[in-house]
C-alpha cells in the first residue's frame, strides 16, 4: 500500500466491535485498519455476517468501536462530542441504503430536503438546493410526486439526490443496487461513479456484488471480522493477510 | 433542525394516522369538555354569589351576635338578673343567647363604630296598594337583614336607614300584582301594610316605595328601613318583656381615604367586640361558608374530569408508542443524518402537545357552545327565579388555563414515547423491519 501525499480522508486503526455478552458474544470486527484516500472509490466486500456492514457503520460514525479509532482528516473522532459527530455526519456524509428509507407519504422534494431540514437550512434555500440536486439527477419533473409512486430505480436516484443535497465529501452506499434489477442497477452505478469522478466525492460502497466491486478503484475483502484481501481494481492483484 | 420545522413536522406527523389521532383527540375532548364545563359552572355560581354579596353588603357593617360560650369547665353559670336572655327559638343568625341593651351600648362605645342598630324580626300580614285600582291584599315577608345593605335594584333607590318616614323596597313580582305599570311607576307610590300587634289586634301602616329589587338568592322578601321596622317591631313587642336581640348591626366609620372602611378597621372592631364577649362578622364572612360549599362541589365535579383526562393520557402514550414504532426507520434515518436526540425527543413530545391542543381546544369550544345553550335555556326555564345568575360563565383566562393544563398533561404523556424514540440507536432503527 502506497502512502498518499495528503492525509487520508478517513483512517481506521485497529477497530474492534462485538455484540452481545457471554455465550452470545459475537465479534463482528476483530482488528481492522484501513485508509481511504480523498476522491477514491472503495468497495468493502464480504459475505453476509462477515462484518462489512459493521465496518461501514463505524467508518460512517453511526456507531462507536469497542477499541481502536476512526480519524477524519487526521483527527480522532472518538473524543468528539455527540453534537460534533452529528454535525460531521450531517455536513460531510451522504448515505445511500439498499432499502431506500424514503418517507412514503411525503413528496420527492421533501424527502430530498431531509438532510437540509436536519441541518436547519431555511425553507426557501432548502427548496432551491433540493430542486437543483433533483435537476442534476434528471428528477426535476418528479419533485412534486409522492415517493411511493416512483419505480425502484427512480427511488434509488431520489435516495442519491438526498445523499448529495448537503454537498458531502463522502458517500456511504450500503448495497446501493441490491434492490434493483440489473439494468437499473447499472444506471445507478453509472450515476454514483460519475458523481465520484465529477465532484471528487469519496465513495465507500458495501456490497457482495462482484461486478459493482470491480468498478471501484480499490476493494477490501472482509471475512470473520478481519480484512482478508485488498486489491487495486486496475492491478487486480490480491494480497493476502492484511489482518492477523 | 429549526424550531419551526420541528413544529410543522410534529403537526404533520400527528395527522399521518388520521383515525388513530382522531380517537386520541376524542378521549381528550371528553376531558376538556367536562373540565371546561365544571370550571364554568364554578365561575358562574361564584360570580353570582359574589354579586349577591356585593349587593348585600355596603362593606362598612358588621353583624354582631353574642359570642358562643365554649366554657364548660367551671360548672353552672351563676344567674345574673341583668345578664343576657336565652332565646326560646333557634335563630339562624346567632346563638341561643340574646343581646340586651347593655350590649348595644358597649358596641356603640367601641372605637370605630358609628352607630348600632338591632335587627328586629317583624312579620307583616299583607300588603296592598293605596293608590291604584287594585285593592287585593297580598302576603309579604320582610327581610330582617334588609337594613344591613343594599338590594339589587331594578328601579328606584336604596333604603335610607336614617330617614324619619317609612320606606320599603318591593320585590319585582309585586309590581304587576299591585297594579303598577312598571317598576319605575311603583317608585314614590304609597302602600298599605297590615300586621298584627302583640295583643293580636289588626293594625295598618303606610309606607313609601323607594325601590324595586330583583329577587335574590340571599335576600328574599321586601326591604324595610329602620323607621318602618321600629314602628312595627314596637307594636309587636310583648309588653313588659325587656328588649333582647339576636343580631345587631354595627355601622363602622372608616379610617381610609374618603371615609372608606379598611380591612384594618374591621379587624380592630372585631377584636374590640370579642373583648366585650360578642362576635362580629361581615356579610362576606357569612357568605364565605356558601362559597366554600360551592367550591367543594365544583372540586368534586372537576375531579371526575381529571380522571377522564388521566385515562386520555394513557391513550396519548399508546398512540405515540405506536407512532414511534411505525417510524422507527425514519427516526434511524434522521439520526444517521445528524439529527440530535434532543430534536427527536422534541419532535415526538411536540406531537403529543399538538394532539393535546386539538383535543382541549375542540373540547373547550364545544363546551362553550353547549354550555352557552344550556345556560340560556336554564335562565329562561328552571332558574328564571334567580335573575342575574349565569349558570355557566366562560372566562377566557380559565378556558385558556384548561387548554394549557391539558397540553401539559399531553406533553407529560409524550415524554415516555419521545424518550424511547430519542434513545433509539440509528443502526438498529435502520435495520428494523
Amino acid at each position: 500500500m502506497t502512502n498518499p501525499p495528503a492525509p487520508p480522508v478517513l483512517r481506521a486503526v485497529d477497530l474492534t466491535r462485538s455484540y452481545g455478552k457471554g455465550q452470545a458474544r459475537f465479534d463482528a470486527l476483530r482488528g481492522v485498519s484501513l485508509e481511504i484516500r480523498r476522491g477514491e472509490s472503495l468497495a468493502i466486500v464480504g459475505k453476509s455476517g462477515s462484518g462489512k456492514s459493521t465496518l461501514m457503520h463505524l467508518l460512517a460514525l453511526l456507531d462507536r468501536p469497542d477499541s481502536g479509532r476512526v480519524e477524519i482528516d487526521g483527527q480522532d473522532v472518538g473524543a468528539a462530542s455527540a453534537p460534533a459527530v452529528n454535525r460531521l455526519r450531517n455536513e460531510r456524509f451522504g448515505f445511500v441504503f439498499q432499502q431506500f428509507f424514503l418517507t412514503a407519504g411525503q413528496t420527492v422534494l421533501e424527502n430530498v430536503s431531509l438532510p437540509l431540514v436536519v441541518a436547519g437550512v431555511a425553507p426557501r434555500e432548502r427548496r432551491r438546493r433540493a430542486l437543483a440536486t433533483l435537476d442534476a439527477l434528471g428528477l426535476a419533473d418528479k419533485a412534486g410526486n409522492k415517493a411511493n409512486d416512483l419505480s425502484g430505480g427512480q427511488k434509488q436516484r431520489v435516495v442519491i439526490a438526498r445523499a448529495l443535497v448537503n454537498e458531502p465529501d463522502l458517500i456511504f452506499a450500503d448495497e446501493p443496487t441490491g434492490n434493483l434489477d440489473t439494468a437499473t442497477g447499472h444506471q445507478v452505478e453509472d450515476l454514483l461513479f460519475g458523481l465520484q469522478r465529477e465532484r471528487g466525492i469519496t465513495l465507500v460502497v458495501v456490497t457482495h456484488d462482484e461486478e459493482l466491486a470491480a468498478r471501484c478503484d480499490r476493494r477490501i475483502t472482509i471475512a470473520d471480522g478481519l480484512i482478508v484481501g485488498e486489491s487495486d481494481a486496475a492491478a487486480s492483484v490480491i494480497s493476502e493477510g492484511a489482518g492477523r | 433542525m429549526r424550531a419551526t420545522d420541528v413544529i410543522t413536522s410534529a403537526t404533520r406527523n400527528a395527522f399521518r394516522s388520521k383515525l388513530r389521532t382522531t380517537l386520541t383527540v376524542l378521549s381528550l375532548f371528553v376531558g376538556a369538555f367536562t373540565l371546561t364545563l365544571t370550571t364554568a359552572l364554578g365561575a358562574g355560581v361564584s360570580d353570582y354569589v359574589t354579586k349577591q354579596v356585593a349587593s348585600l353588603s355596603t362593606g362598612d357593617v358588621l353583624l354582631v351576635t353574642p359570642a358562643t360560650t365554649t366554657d364548660t369547665t367551671e360548672g353552672p353559670t351563676e344567674y345574673d338578673p341583668d345578664g343576657r336572655q336565652q332565646s326560646s327559638q333557634a335563630n339562624p343568625l346567632g346563638g341561643g343567647t340574646l343581646m340586651n341593651d347593655d350590649d348595644l351600648d358597649s358596641i356603640a362605645a367601641i372605637d370605630g363604630v358609628d352607630r348600632v342598630e338591632p335587627i328586629r324580626s317583624i312579620s307583616v300580614d299583607w300588603v296592598a296598594s293605596s293608590d291604584t285600582s287594585i285593592d287585593t291584599r297580598y302576603e309579604l315577608s320582610v327581610n330582617p337583614t334588609s337594613s344591613i345593605g343594599r338590594s339589587d335594584l331594578v328601579a328606584g333607590a336604596q333604603l335610607d336607614q336614617e330617614a324619619e318616614d317609612a320606606q320599603v323596597i318591593l320585590p319585582e313580582d309585586y309590581v304587576d300584582a299591585l297594579g303598577y305599570e312598571d317598576a319605575g311607576d311603583a317608585i314614590g307610590r304609597t302602600i298599605e301594610l297590615g300586621y298584627s300587634g302583640a295583643d293580636r289586634s289588626e293594625r295598618t301602616t303606610e309606607a313609601t316605595v323607594v325601590g324595586v329589587a330583583r329577587t335574590s338568592l340571599l335576600a328574599s322578601g321586601a326591604g324595610a328601613n329602620q323607621a318602618l321596622t321600629t314602628e312595627i317591631a314596637d307594636a309587636q313587642a310583648v309588653p313588659g318583656q325587656p328588649d333582647a336581640y339576636a343580631v345587631a348591626v354595627a355601622y363602622l366609620t372608616g379610617s381610609g381615604g374618603d371615609g372608606t372602611v379598611t380591612d384594618d378597621d374591621v379587624a380592630g372592631v372585631k377584636v374590640a367586640l370579642a373583648d366585650a364577649d360578642l362576635a362580629g362578622q361581615t356579610v362576606e364572612d357569612q357568605l364565605g361558608v356558601v362559597q366554600t360549599i360551592i367550591n367543594g362541589i365544583i372540586g368534586v365535579l372537576s375531579a371526575f374530569a381529571i380522571v377522564a383526562l388521566i385515562a386520555a393520557s394513557f391513550g396519548i402514550i399508546n398512540t405515540l408508542l405506536m407512532s414511534v414504532q411505525e417510524r422507527t426507520r425514519e427516526i434511524g434515518l434522521m439520526k444517521a443524518m445528524g439529527m440530535s436526540n434532543g430534536r427527536v425527543f422534541g419532535l415526538f413530545s411536540l406531537e403529543a402537545v399538538v394532539i393535546g391542543f386539538l383535543g382541549s381546544a375542540l373540547g373547550a369550544l364545544a363546551a362553550i357552545g353547549v354550555g352557552s345553550a344550556i345556560s340560556s335555556v336554564a335562565a329562561a326555564g328552571p332558574l328564571a327565579a334567580l335573575p342575574g345568575l349565569t349558570l355557566l360563565l366562560f372566562d377566557p383566562l380559565s378556558v385558556a388555563l384548561v387548554i394549557a393544563a391539558i397540553m401539559l398533561i399531553a406533553f407529560l404523556s409524550g415524554v415516555l414515547p419521545a424518550r424511547r424514540a430519542a434513545r433509539q440507536h440509528p443502526i438498529e432503527s435502520l435495520r428494523y423491519e
